[in-house]
């Protein structure tokens, strides 16, 4: 299949997907704005109110800059995974490039990556924070994080046709990560001897990045921006290896 | 020139391909391996088609005929032997596996054009050629779950079809709509072969066979009980299905 073809076709498994996603749902995009906001919401609400840690400015921004990544990573990461077990039939019964199921669902995931950005930078610019020339960086930052999500969900659908117990693996690793990725804590309160080794995580160091760009209006260290891009780069290579090793014998499987 | 060659093909189906879980991995390996009990999906199967040839393929549930167009498609891959195919295969295996039932007719003919491997030029310019056989009209830009089955069937092999395979590969499949659309549908296919195209098709109608198909191959537990001409093929076949004890 020629790279245009296979474009092609990534773009209509994305609208398919984004299309059956928003008939279902009477409020449509709307849904993609009330999960980061409520999360956000409680807390800031448990952070400033309960626990009253104090010592960081709108911490609402501060939240979210941690909210918007994390939750594209778990929902992109864990419906990548189930995307060949749960187009058995298909993979059973046309033969198109396998790889395009996990890439075309973790793409149409970015929609809600998309809106859920917007969010965050209007909020941001509604709390002050004015665009600097460090935001035209996001869309690197953010595509960075794309890839790495790519590379994962290679590597997980193709393992959880073989072993089914692999989606959970994925659903628990995730629960652990909301810890391991500053979300409601910052960078500060990590140990000084983790920090590099913390920031090999694409996650935190997204999370980080967005911070840099938009709270403190600067360019995030190049020291996390070459680890960002050389862990996600090697995740998405990981993930064609393992994928186009395993693909031979779905069929076989599902 | 050959277009698909079939060399001393085997299919091994072994009962580890049930283990899915990562429980029943484990517990392999606690336990004592048993013997693998494995068998035989296919076994030993070589033939060669050429331009405009027409393979009809007999035989019981269970006999490997869909595990062979499997393998002439690429879905999967023979243990032993070996499978050569030349140009683009389109197999109508089961109709409309990619189909959605929340998108509309004209959205799944995209996906699914997109699925078979057309281009955006040829999806585009092969669109209404496709509504046209189908005979779906207006409704086509309904959802698909408004659809009757037989409308589903009709806008899946329409897509199917205009892929314009060099080999086509049929499965069960041709029952489909009304006499009339049957009937544009075996038109359709024999046009293909007219045009040199390869045919392989399964079906247990032997009418349909003896109108599409000049070559048969019997299958019997995944291994060829006949091959040669379809007329001699089917008649063996039918012998021993009438001859076989009921019950």
């Amino acid at each position: 299949m020629s790279h245009r073809n296979y474009a092609f076709l990534l773009t209509q498994l994305v609208l398919r997907d984004f299309r059956i996603r928003y008939r279902n749902m009477s409020l449509g995009v709307f849904w993609s704005l009330l999960n980061p906001l409520i999360m956000m919401g409680v807390l800031t609400l448990i952070f400033t109110r309960v626990l009253r840690s104090g010592g960081t400015p709108n911490f609402h921004v501060f939240v979210l800059c941690g909210l918007v990544p994390f939750n594209f990573f778990a929902l992109g990461w864990v419906s990548g995974t189930v995307s060949i077990f749960g187009n058995a039939a298909l993979v059973k019964r046309v033969l198109f490039p396998r790889e395009v199921l996990p890439l075309a669902t973790v793409l149409a995931n970015c929609i809600h990556f998309a809106i859920q950005i917007a969010l965050l930078l209007v909020l941001a610019a509604a709390a002050g924070y004015r665009p600097t020339r460090y935001w035209l960086l996001l869309p690197v930052v953010f595509g960075l994080e794309v890839i790495f999500v790519c590379g994962l969900a290679l590597v997980s659908s193709s393992l959880d046709v073989f072993f089914r117990d692999v989606r959970y693996v994925v659903e628990s690793a995730n629960t652990v990560l909301f810890w391991l990725v500053p979300i409601f804590y910052s960078f500060a309160v990590i140990p000084v001897q983790y920090h590099s080794l913390y920031q090999y995580n694409p996650v935190a160091a997204v999370v980080l990045a967005c911070r840099n760009i938009i709270l403190d209006g600067k360019a995030p260290p190049a020291s996390l921006m070459w680890k960002l891009t050389l862990v996600s780069g090697l995740a998405l290579i990981l993930g064609f290896m393992v994928f186009g090793h395993l693909k031979r014998r779905f069929s076989d499987y599902l | 020139m050959d277009i698909v060659v079939l060399e001393n093909v085997s299919k091994l189906y072994s009962r580890r391909r049930s283990r899915q879980f990562l429980r029943t991995y484990l517990a392999h390996w606690f336990r004592r391996p048993r013997a693998v009990e494995a068998f035989y999906a296919l076994r030993g199967i070589s033939f060669r088609l050429r331009e405009g040839d027409s393979l009809g393929v007999v035989g019981p549930n269970g006999a490997g005929k869909t595990t062979l167009l499997s393998l002439i498609a690429g879905l999967t891959f023979p243990e032993e032997g070996a499978v050569h195919v030349r140009g683009r295969v389109a197999a109508l295996l089961e109709l409309g596996s990619g189909f959605h039932p929340d998108l509309t007719g004209a959205e799944n003919v995209m996906v699914n054009a997109a699925l078979l491997g057309l281009s955006r030029q040829e999806a585009r310019a092969r669109f209404d050629e496709i509504v046209e056989f189908s005979g779906i009209g207006d409704f086509i830009d309904e959802p698909l779950r408004t659809y009757s089955s037989g409308m589903v069937m009709r806008l899946a092999f329409s897509v199917a079809m205009n892929v314009r395979p060099d080999v086509l590969l049929i499965d069960e499949v041709l029952a489909v709509g009304d006499q009339e659309f049957q009937a544009k549908c075996l038109e359709r296919i024999l046009r293909l072969k007219r045009a040199g195209k390869v045919l392989v098709c399964t079906s247990h109608d032997p009418e349909l066979l003896r109108r599409l198909c000049d070559r048969g191959l019997w299958l019997d537990h995944g291994r060829m009980a006949g091959a040669g001409r379809l007329e001699e093929v089917l008649e063996a076949y039918q012998a021993s299905v009438a001859a076989a004890p009921r019950g």
